[in-house]
């Protein structure tokens, strides 16, 4: 069957499984755009390629499946880098395909040329020129296969014009990957499951790390069998927040910078740290010279390039995280720490009294009183919240307790602002009967809002919280703690984001109090359409607790309290942080 | 910090050099040497490269050099199972009156003189690195107007199957990150 190159692009992508795409076309891609109405793809039409990227990642991170975006050669593919790099960061399976102009002009600094493949390759996980249409279907399914293995990344398909315009024979079966893509991870050894069993059964206070791992590798329930079999209380990084249920009582909660303070003083005083498909981040780990120096550490990682990059290793299994918790069940005794849960749990102190939450509704309107009544008001329901950068992510990570895997997608590695919009319609193009809300600061909302037209002219109804506090907030709180309330550049303004919602043609509400909450979410989940609440809330506030970056775990600045007035942390910034 | 050697299995195709240089600038290790060409294997290079780490740091080249894709195979080569040779072509100020010291000097350290000029030599050396240091040390004094060298390039000794066979041996320790295979 002779096709043209743009048709078996096509051809590949619906025998891959792509439904969904998101994209902006160009005249380099032209080629592609036409022959896709023939095919049964439905076309999400960004308002900027960034946010096809990122609708790609929420695709991706709500499902498991591949998400896939679409952008014409030179600054269509330019303006991918960041939704690229996002999703390289956080390990999120994208192909991203871009026009190119013909192969004969290559290197001449033809009109919308651009080396993207050089520009992409320290982001992608492996990217691909395309100049002739007999390559295409094996590169499509070699793209798909390095997506998706061992541990999934963003691949690049660069495609030159005359590469989609040009026919050759069609050959699906012949086009499989010709060599094994290696495999996902070595076996492990008997003796290195026994190590890891000795060490798990002779630890007094032991923690379990959860990361993004537990999810990508669909290990929740061996996570949760393998934490109640041992008895060991689970920590979770951002990204891991999901993979073991909050409401579970072994969760401590999100451990690392913003992490409560019994989680990171666990950690600290630990004997063994039970590592699942993480990463040991600098915002998870602190100093590192300081980082939990009584523990021994497992790590269970997929990727053997993370093991001894940040932590050393005392025992390390390069699997597949379920495999590997799989194969340690047999093998592990019956646990039984309650001594150790009950001093953790006495470090909570009086952790409560200070939870903001804790505190009387002075008229002031808190994010965290925001997104704990978002959480009331979904919990229980099949609900995504995307989240943004900054404090409001913070917030939601302390304030939304997630139950279920792939209910929170956030930019965690690259920290990406705005993330959250364009995100939240990937994810519900991917789970269509899921609510999905995306809660999002002033600052990252006005990075790519633009991507709200998309949302109404495709009727894609995603519910929009902006934490407006007038402020880069994170950055600002930096200001305050570390450069004497000297607010540089992060005072910010908006347009009125009711009108701006209005103008969109959707329902825009804004909130200023805290009885106003509750009746703007149950007004938006009850609207078909997207949905945009500007939640007006306390223009200061700050994120607590934090362990400032680069100082140790337990050195954190805590929530201020009655009895703490008075101590401000004298800790400085470094180059380091 | 000591110096690492790693045989690097790559597909021939365009922009792999540019994939294995890329990775040691992302990741902030210095290549102090690397040379590459075709294997007895059509469609596979074999690069040689040469890196100053620490234990820990060469066993993370490893694992990153795994990961690229058009990467075959890569194996860490130790000094005492390998032949190690490093090939320099040395253009030496050499008059009538010093041309014959010259030339025997190359000749202590087994160089050959491959072409000579009214007031220059080329020398031709290939030896250990070490070798090709000390002729040009010697030289130097004459004067070395222009210098070029290969970077070091190295074979595992003994059968294939040994060299495979210390290859399995090494693999576990540094997939588990325990020891470096160096």
């Amino acid at each position: 069957m002779k096709l043209t190159g743009a048709q078996i692009l096509w051809e590949c992508l619906v025998r891959e499984g792509v439904t969904e795409i998101f994209g902006y076309p160009g005249g380099a891609i032209l080629p592609a755009y036409d022959a896709m109405l023939d095919y049964p793809i439905r076309h999400t039409l960004v308002r900027h390629e960034q946010g096809a990227t990122h609708m790609a990642d929420g695709y991706a991170r709500a499902s498991g499946r591949v998400g896939v975006a679409i952008a014409t050669s030179g600054p269509g593919a330019t303006n991918m880098v960041t939704g690229i790099a996002t999703a390289m960061m956080d390990s999120s399976p994208i192909v991203c395909i871009t026009g190119q102009v013909g192969s004969r002009l290559i290197g001449t600094d033809a009109f919308q040329e651009i080396d993207i493949t050089g520009i992409t390759l320290p982001v992608t996980k492996h990217n691909y020129l395309v100049t002739s249409p007999d390559e295409i279907a094996r590169t499509v399914r070699e793209a798909f296969a390095i997506a998706q293995s061992g541990r999934p990344g963003p691949v690049l398909i660069d495609l030159t014009k005359d590469a989609q315009q040009a026919s050759c024979e069609f050959d699906w079966d012949g086009a499989a990957p010709r060599r094994s893509l290696r495999p996902d991870a070595p076996l492990l050894s008997r003796e290195s499951l026994a190590e890891a069993a000795a060490l798990i059964d002779a630890a007094e206070r032991p923690v379990i790390l959860a990361g993004h791992g537990v999810m990508i590798s669909g290990a929740e329930r061996a996570l949760r069998d393998f934490a109640e079999r041992a008895h060991v209380p689970v920590a979770t990084t951002l990204l891991g927040i999901g993979g073991f249920p909050a409401s579970h009582p072994l969760n401590l909660g999100m451990m690392g910078m913003h992490g409560e303070a019994w989680v990171n003083v666990a950690i600290q005083e630990a004997d063994l740290l039970v590592a699942c498909g993480m990463r040991f981040d600098d915002r998870v780990t602190g100093s590192l010279k300081t980082y939990a120096p009584r523990a021994k550490k497992i790590h269970i990682e997929i990727d053997p390039s993370e093991i001894n990059k940040n932590v050393h290793a005392d025992v390390a299994l390069v699997a597949d995280l379920r495999h590997a918790l799989e194969r340690l069940l047999p093998v592990i005794a019956n646990g039984d720490r309650t001594a150790w849960l009950a001093s953790i749990d006495a470090s909570r102190g009086d952790s409560a009294v200070r939870d903001i939450q804790s505190l009387p509704d002075d008229g002031h309107l808190y994010a965290a009183h925001v997104i704990n009544d978002l959480w009331r008001a979904t919990r229980g329901g099949d609900t995504i919240i995307v989240t943004d950068v900054g404090q409001h992510q913070m917030w939601e990570a302390q304030y939304y307790h997630h139950d279920e895997p792939r209910s929170l997608i956030t930019s965690g590695g690259l920290g990406t602002m705005g993330f959250a919009v364009p995100a939240a319609i990937g994810a519900k193009r991917a789970r269509p009967d899921a609510e999905v809300w995306a809660i999002v600061g002033d600052g990252g909302f006005q990075m790519t809002m633009c991507e709200l037209a998309t949302a109404v002219q495709d009727g894609i109804a995603i519910k929009v919280a902006i934490i407006n506090n007038g402020f880069l907030g994170m950055v600002r709180q930096w200001q305050e703690f570390f450069y004497e309330r000297r607010y540089a550049a992060t005072p910010l303004s908006g347009p009125n984001f009711v009108k701006l919602a209005e103008a969109f043609g959707i329902r825009g509400h804004a909130v200023t109090a805290r009885a106003g909450v509750l009746p703007a979410i149950d007004d938006a989940r009850r609207r078909d359409g997207p949905v945009v609440i500007d939640f007006r809330v306390e223009q200061e506030d700050t994120v607590y607790p934090m362990v400032p970056a680069g100082a140790a775990l337990h050195a954190m600045i805590r929530r201020p309290g009655p009895s703490l007035a008075e101590g401000r942390n004298p800790i400085v910034e470094t180059a380091a942080d | 910090m000591k110096l690492h050697t790693f045989a690097v299995y790559v597909e021939d195709q365009p922009g792999v050099l540019n994939r294995v240089s890329s990775l040691f600038r992302r990741r902030a290790f210095n290549i102090h040497s690397l040379s590459v060409g075709t294997t007895e294997t059509p469609g596979v290079s074999r690069m040689t490269i040469v890196v100053r780490a620490d234990a820990n740091g060469a066993a993370r080249i490893r694992a990153h050099l795994e990961k690229l894709v058009p990467v075959l195979r890569v194996e860490s080569i130790g000094d005492h199972a390998a032949v190690v040779r490093d090939l320099a072509l040395i253009k030496v100020s050499a008059d009538h009156e010093t041309r014959a010291s010259v030339m025997q000097l190359a000749q202590v350290f087994h160089g050959r003189v491959v072409d000579v000029a009214a007031g220059s030599l080329v020398v031709e050396i290939c030896a250990s690195e070490s070798k090709v240091d000390g002729l040009i040390e010697v030289l130097r004094p004459y004067g070395v107007l222009e210098m070029v060298r290969t970077g070091r390039v190295a074979l595992g000794r003994g059968s294939v199957a040994e060299a495979a066979r210390d290859t399995a041996a090494i693999e576990p320790e540094a997939e588990h990150g325990l020891s470096c295979s160096v």
